[in-house]
């Protein structure tokens, strides 16, 4: 309690002028401007963060053998060119890429597709255990992918399906995640009137959808849509027991490169950096909008 | 408190008012079609649209959860009592309970149980106390504050393979990256691949380099819900910054920190990518002395490399019962600190 008594006069009042006395009451980071020290924190986690990517690169560019000498290399070499022709080639990452980005781009028209409808149902429409069934998807979170692994894997071998893209996209077509965040979007973003009209103009439920809730989702469905696409890339469980090195996808790949299918690190880069790159370049083209999903995800999850 | 009281009331009243729209509109239809023709199917198909069309709408999610997560869940229960082999699909013995009492008399999956919860616990601990500090410094009014935060969050866009590959490489106990920067400032070389803790340590800096942007983000989104008032008041108290961060943030974030801690925790309990890369030839057995072997990969070890499905179904189950202990160890935990509050 003395301290309160000591510090009190100190602080200035809520409307004092000037950038110290303001950052001495509001103590609200967001209303803080970042001193000196902050930026260079920052500074250093963001370089942490691109130090591993950025050095991919430089291990990408040069020779197994310059990888294996001692001070490693800091600097780009000239066998990027080479290295990547070799993992395009050798390592099957070119059938990887291409397959990915089938299974990916289904996965996510899916996802998003299913989503929005799904949510829109539980932001809008009235339907006898709609509480429960929403508690019920959510739960499903808590189901880990590792119990259903063997059963698929037997069913998928008995369909003759082993291999086969299909084997990969199906099972992840859904997402709970996905129907929760359509559902807290729309809830406030699709204005119940507008719904209202257009039953009273007779429209359909489809109607209303194709003509109302779409248009309204948009920018939802967008964010959704990269964060799915993000996440069945990097889907690695599945796709590696059910997939080969005959039709993988990157992941498939890269695990096949890492377990000694080549054993030539400047190569195994080469592909790493194959693998990542689609995503990276989406993230500087939709950074934004990415982080402003998961943020948008977090708060109301 | 009168602020909330009237959004309860709006809020109410909203929800009232929306049914009563509603029931007038459908009788302004019905009442349209009943006036022509009694019960036209245009006015049937009509009502029988607005009652079945939701359950249609949900219900892909429900038919494919159900067909690859639920039934296969049910399936691997069932597999878990039965011996199958991956060599001959076709035959399943009925075992009973053996592959459980198998398990249990394993040291391999003592051990993996112990490296999950350590590798668990080195990875979740860190990752979660640095998220809350670079979510702090990211609250502040910045320059460039989009960019910082695409920045932290590109690891979150590598995947499991390709991050763990480059950290394989620079933990490389030869001539990697990381021994030569310990050799540089006078440290001793870690054998990052064979030792006990250097593994595991290694594994878990994956985890947490490729997941500590992804949750500065979401406790970034809750500080920015925190309102400012509050540390106002705080200030006026006289509480220093860090007063106000003990004081106001942290209780403040209780609920994302639980909900990150249960995420998290699932996270770790699944593990297993990191780990069966991280060990190139040896993965699945993680490592040569099974220093990393987590229950996921020792699943996929015993699944599909030594080809008994039967007990990978076991070590599924087992790994499903472990999480809903957690589950409820975590909800009690909750419910007592809302009592605390």
């Amino acid at each position: 309690m003395t301290t309160t008594d000591v510090t009190l006069p100190q602080v200035a009042p809520p409307d004092a002028q000037g950038r110290r006395g303001r950052r001495r009451v509001m103590g609200a980071g967001k209303h803080l401007h970042a001193g000196p020290v902050t930026y260079v924190v920052l500074a250093l986690f963001a370089a942490v963060s691109l130090a591993p990517l950025l050095w991919t690169v430089v291990a990408a560019s040069r020779t197994n053998a310059r990888l294996a000498q001692t001070p490693p290399p800091f600097w780009i070499g000239g066998n990027l060119f080479k290295n990547l022709e070799r993992a395009w080639n050798e390592a099957g990452m070119g059938t990887a890429m291409v397959n990915t980005i089938l299974v990916a781009s289904a996965i996510t028209v899916g996802t998003v597709l299913f989503s929005t409808l799904a949510g829109f149902a539980f932001a809008k429409l009235q339907f006898r255990f709609s509480s429960l069934l929403l508690l019920l998807t959510i739960g499903t979170m808590m189901v880990p992918p590792q119990l259903a692994v063997v059963p698929l894997y037997l069913w998928m071998s008995d369909l003759g399906w082993a291999n086969q893209l299909q084997t990969v996209i199906l099972p992840t077509l859904v997402s709970a995640f996905g129907t929760f965040f359509m559902r807290q979007y729309l809830v406030g973003a699709l204005p119940s009137e507008l719904i209202e009209a257009a039953r009273v103009d007779g429209a359909s439920s489809l109607r209303v959808v194709w003509h109302v809730v779409f248009p309204a989702a948009r920018p939802a469905m967008a964010v959704l849509g990269l964060l799915t696409f993000v996440m069945a890339w990097n889907d690695f469980l599945w796709p590696i027991i059910a997939l080969n090195a005959e039709n993988p996808t990157v992941q498939v790949a890269l695990n096949q490169l890492g377990t000694g299918y080549i054993p030539d690190d400047s190569v195994i880069m080469a592909g790493a950096l194959l693998g990542t790159l689609p995503l990276l370049i989406a993230f500087l083209l939709f950074g934004k909008q990415i982080v402003g999903g998961i943020m948008q995800g977090a708060v109301k999850g | 408190m009168t602020v909330s009281k009237e959004a309860l009331a709006q809020s109410a009243s909203s929800a009232e008012a929306a049914p009563s729209d509603k029931e007038g509109a459908a009788r302004g239809t019905h009442g349209r079609g009943t006036a022509k023709a009694p019960d036209s199917w245009r006015s049937r198909l009509y009502r029988w649209d607005m009652k079945a069309s939701p359950y249609a709408f949900i219900s892909p999610f429900f038919i494919i959860f159900g067909a690859f997560s639920l039934v296969p869940l049910l399936y691997t229960a069932w597999y878990s009592l039965h011996n199958v082999q991956l060599s001959s699909l076709d035959t399943q013995t009925w075992a009973g309970l053996d592959n459980y009492t198998n398990l249990f008399a394993s040291d391999f999956f003592w051990n993996a149980l112990r490296n999950t919860f350590s590798i668990g616990l080195l990875s979740t601990v860190p990752q979660l106390a640095v998220a809350i500090w670079l979510a702090h410094m990211l609250n502040y009014r910045l320059r460039g504050s989009t960019l910082w935060r695409v920045v932290m969050l590109t690891p979150y866009a590598t995947s499991v393979a390709a991050a763990t590959l480059v950290f394989a490489l620079l933990y490389q106990p030869e001539n990697g990256m990381i021994n030569w920067a310990f050799d540089l400032v006078g440290l001793d070389p870690v054998n990052w691949k064979e030792s006990d803790w250097g593994s595991q340590f290694a594994i878990s800096s994956i985890v947490i380099w490729r997941w500590t942007g992804y949750n500065a983000l979401i406790y970034l989104a809750a500080m920015q819900a925190i309102p400012a008032d509050l540390y106002e008041s705080a200030a006026l108290d006289g509480a220093n910054r860090w007063q106000q961060f003990r004081h106001v943030t942290i209780p403040m974030l209780r609920p994302t920190i639980l909900f990150t801690v249960v995420v998290s925790t699932i996270g770790a309990t699944q593990l297993f990518g990191e780990p069966l890369l991280f060990g190139g030839v040896s993965g699945s057995k993680g490592g040569s002395e099974h220093q990393y072997q987590t229950l996921g990969l020792y699943m996929y070890d015993q699944g599909w490399m030594i080809g008994n499905l039967g007990k990978a179904s076991a070590i599924a189950w087992s790994m499903f019962l472990i999480l809903l202990v957690i589950a409820a160890i975590n909800m009690l935990i909750s419910r007592r600190l809302r009592k605390s509050q």
